[in-house]
């Protein structure tokens, strides 16, 4: 086992070499550079302070030493400092945007799993009846009506008709002086429609995905057998089936690790939420290589990790995997 | 089940939410004196050299002053200078500053501030966009401590406004490097407010200033929001969480019409300092025939333009400056007017004849261009296709290509390869054209991309800037407008309306050429 898990470590290391060479080809590929997204247009920048600025961001020196000159901060965890004209570094513009991010997504993915797994059994377990389909036709009107819309439904029904809750935002304003209770509360009800709305929108593929696992599972022979010595069928569904069922989805949790920085870019315009998701398309606008790079590395990081974990898991839930050849 | 312990809390704080004694309830009531605003983009550097910015420089507009700055009526005055001198050679421009400005922090305003801002544009280390005006300063000097002397090698006329540019203190940034100083994200100023705090991505407050020389602002407090998305900002407005915003010709027009609204809110119109055009890319022989130019002008009907894309919210340009300022000619006289008829006639006359296909052809080939826009703007995509329609019954075939900014500017404007584009220019308050028509200004990257080459509109552009006497200038200036109007090296298509809204909580707003946020400190609420 300890073997397995240094070789699968080792293994990472060529796989971000590469990750982040690909990245850094591909974004000086984009036509355009970060001087020229800031001068472009402008009667005020002539050539020489556009080479100045060059210069500055270290743009005027050939690519391979500005990988070279990347990768070696990058082995001292420095992210470098961001082309955009604050010149911050890197690490706190990801660091002041990365918590509500984290947050939302994680509470999202709590409510997806919490919401679609028992979904998933329920149409499994009452499989082609009425119930099957109407939550078919729930989930499914879920994944299939686009997200903004939606949400801009939602924000005027609650936010404008009915004033129940804040329209975008994370705080109120005046918030920094109430206690921490309305505080929490606060940013509750600010959270309540992006996470009911993301979730309701993910619902479709894990349910689905647990609802023909179960499916599966439950005409194996051994559910046949419980049956038939006369176990109740919620201990068949729950403690038999389910346990086998689940195995499958341990992937996709690790496949959703990374997906927790990262936000999605309409989602967060859309709700006024300062995330990952505006950052990186904004850094991708302005062609912010560090901050671009930067962000790629952590998520490429997250990846490989979930994929870790996720195989990790597999192990100790399998002994099939843990005593096979690995 | 810890899951169902963690949804009651929730369930248990949405309620709590509705309760009427919440603070967010109560928050409402007590907006008072605190001013709202909202902004697609966030600020990006509150040290103004080192910002291009629009949200950038609306903070700093508050909380930092210039020397001069342009009054409602868009006319030069002192700000910081209470009053300046420039030599009768016109090289040199004394500026006598005011006594008794204090720094936020409450040092004073003297001299030595101006001297440093001159020097920090200008240093080639700083990596600030603006440093291009101060390249003509001769020398400058500060003489005692309120007075600063600049000299230039020739008489330059767009400098005075130039140092409307924000002063920045000395006493905080002397000796530092500028661009990792902790003032670009906590600004110390001289302006009317003065900088509290910034949440990234969420908002910056601002606090009046009590000091400030021209008597407190009356709202205590301006909030700086940032929400990306129009639709959001709009809905925000309505529910009382931003008082002003700017809106989409369609809002103005469909979506903010309603008794109540109109009782909740003031809306504003005015011309924006903008302009949209059609440009064309001189070097191609098709574009060299002015024949050929003046006749898709004649083609395109400007005011149904205005009224499809803008419906009706703006008016037609006729050239390169804002009507109504000083320097606009009203009326132009070889300006194409609408007339599809005149632009067949002219068309035949530089030897299309009608093909295949409704199509015009010369020597075989038709009459065919792209017109190439930039990806997000709407506007700009509908006005090419309702011009495309036009140009389409006099028989010029046209195509639309649509591209992402950086793409379009690198690959295409850059290297000249393209045919049409539409694009559009801010106005800036200083006429000179130097920049955008000077011959000399054709090379990669410089304004004049499409080449346009015309040694009388050199004359007239350089002459206009070397001096100080407006009736001279406003001369060349009218000369260069019948000039544009008659080579149509561009078609200028329309300027666009300003449609601010402001709740109607807020008073003393004045309307003025200069828009509406010049007398932003006089405003108050009941």
């Amino acid at each position: 086992m300890a073997n397995y898990l240094i070789k699968r470590i080792l293994m990472l290391i060529p796989l971000l070499l590469g990750i982040t060479l690909i990245t850094f080809t591909v974004i000086h590929l984009a036509p355009g550079e970060p001087v020229e997204m800031q001068t472009a247009m402008s009667p005020k920048a002539s050539a020489a302070s556009r080479a100045r600025l060059r210069e500055f961001y270290g743009l005027d020196k050939p690519l391979p030493v500005q990988y070279g000159m990347w990768l070696s901060n990058l082995s001292r965890l420095d992210f470098g400092r961001s082309f955009a004209p604050d010149n911050r570094p890197v690490l706190d513009k990801i660091k002041e945007r990365i918590p509500i991010t984290i947050s939302l997504n994680v509470i999202a993915l709590i409510l997806e799993f919490g919401l679609a797994l028992p979904i998933g059994i329920m149409a499994a377990v009452h499989r082609d009846t009425l119930l099957d389909r109407a939550i078919s036709v729930f989930v499914f009107v879920g994944f299939a009506v686009p997200t903004f819309w939606l949400a801009l439904l939602c924000m005027y029904l609650f936010g404008v008709k009915l004033a129940w809750l804040p329209i975008s935002g994370i705080h109120s304003l005046g918030s920094d002086q109430w206690s921490f209770f309305w505080r929490s509360a606060d940013l509750a009800r600010h959270l309540v429609l992006p996470i009911a709305i993301a979730t309701f929108g993910s619902l479709a593929g894990l349910s689905r995905y647990m609802r023909s696992t179960m499916i599966e599972v439950l005409s194996q022979d051994y559910i046949t057998t419980a049956r038939a010595k006369g176990v109740r069928e919620r201990v068949v569904i729950y403690r038999h089936a389910l346990k086998n069922a689940l195995l499958p989805v341990i992937t996709l949790l690790g496949f959703s690790l990374p997906a927790l920085i990262g936000g999605s870019v309409i989602f967060e315009t859309i709700f006024s939420i300062p995330g990952m998701g505006q950052l990186f398309y904004q850094g991708v606008m302005a062609r912010d290589y560090p901050l671009v790079m930067g962000i790629l590395v952590i998520g490429a990081c997250l990846t490989l990790i979930g994929n870790l974990l996720a195989d990790l898991c597999y192990a100790l839930a399998d002994p099939r995997i843990r005593h096979g050849r690995g | 089940m810890s899951l169902a312990r963690a949804v009651c809390f929730l369930l248990f704080l949405f309620l709590a939410a509705c309760g009427k004694d919440a603070p967010w309830n109560k928050a409402q009531s007590q907006g008072g004196a605190q001013f709202v605003t909202g902004s697609i983009g966030e600020p990006s550097n509150l040290i103004p050299i080192l910002a291009s910015d629009s949200s950038s420089s609306d903070i700093s507009g508050l909380v930092y002053n210039g020397l001069v700055r342009y009054d409602k009526n868009l006319k030069l005055e002192g700000d910081l200078a209470e009053s300046w001198e420039v030599s009768p050679d016109g090289l040199q421009i004394t500026f006598h500053l005011r006594r008794g400005v204090k720094w936020h922090d409450g040092h004073d305003f003297t001299s030595r501030d101006v001297l440093y801002t001159y020097r920090v544009t200008v240093d080639p280390k700083t990596p600030t966009a603006y440093a291009e005006d101060f390249k003509q300063v001769q020398s400058a000097q500060a003489p005692d401590t309120y007075t600063f002397r600049v000299t230039y090698a020739k008489p330059f006329a767009p400098a005075l406004a130039s140092w409307g540019m924000p002063i920045l203190p000395a006493h905080l940034l002397e000796g530092k490097d500028i661009t990792k100083s902790p003032l670009s994200r906590n600004p110390v100023g001289t302006g009317p407010y003065i900088f509290k705090e910034w949440v990234p991505g969420q908002r910056l407050v601002l606090e009046a200033n009590p000091k400030y020389w021209e008597g407190a602002p009356h709202l205590a407090r301006y909030v700086y929001r940032i929400i990306p998305d129009n639709s959001t900002m709009y809905m925000e407005l309505k529910a009382g969480g931003v008082d002003m915003m700017g809106l989409s010709p369609v809002q103005y027009q469909r979506q903010t019409t309603g008794k109540e609204f109109l009782e909740r809110f003031n809306k504003y119109r005015y011309p924006a300092s903008a302009y949209t055009y059609l440009g064309y890319n001189l070097r191609l022989p098709l574009f060299q025939d002015v024949r050929v130019r003046r006749a898709i002008t004649c083609a395109i009907n400007k005011e149904e333009i205005i009224q499809g894309v803008l419906l009706g919210m703006g008016q037609i340009a006729h050239g390169p400056y804002k009507p109504g300022t000083w320097a606009y000619k009203a009326k132009v006289d070889n300006d194409p007017a609408y007339d599809p008829a005149r632009a067949q006639a002219l068309l035949q006359e530089a030897g299309y004849r009608m093909g295949a296909g409704g199509i015009l052809e010369k020597d075989g080939k038709p009459l065919s261009f792209t017109i190439m826009t930039n990806q997000g703007n709407d506007q700009r995509l509908k006005c090419a296709q309702i011009i495309q329609m036009r140009l389409k019954k006099v028989g010029i075939d046209v195509k639309i290509r649509v591209m992402e900014w950086a793409s379009f500017l690198t690959n295409f404007i850059d290297k000249g390869k393209f045919e049409v584009v539409l694009m559009g220019w801010t106005i800036s308050q200083d006429p000179d054209l130097y920049d955008v028509w000077h011959s000399s200004k054709t090379g990669p990257k410089e304004l004049n991309f499409i080449h346009y080459l015309n040694p009388e509109l050199d004359r007239l552009i350089v002459e206009g800037r070397g001096t100080f006497d407006m009736a001279k200038r406003r001369d060349c200036y009218y000369q260069i407008q019948e000039i544009l109007a008659k080579d149509q090296p561009y078609t200028f298509l329309y300027v666009p309306d300003a449609l601010p809204v402001v709740t109607s909580r807020i008073k003393g707003i004045e309307p003025a050429p200069a828009g509406i946020m010049h007398n932003f400190i006089k405003w108050y609420v009941d």
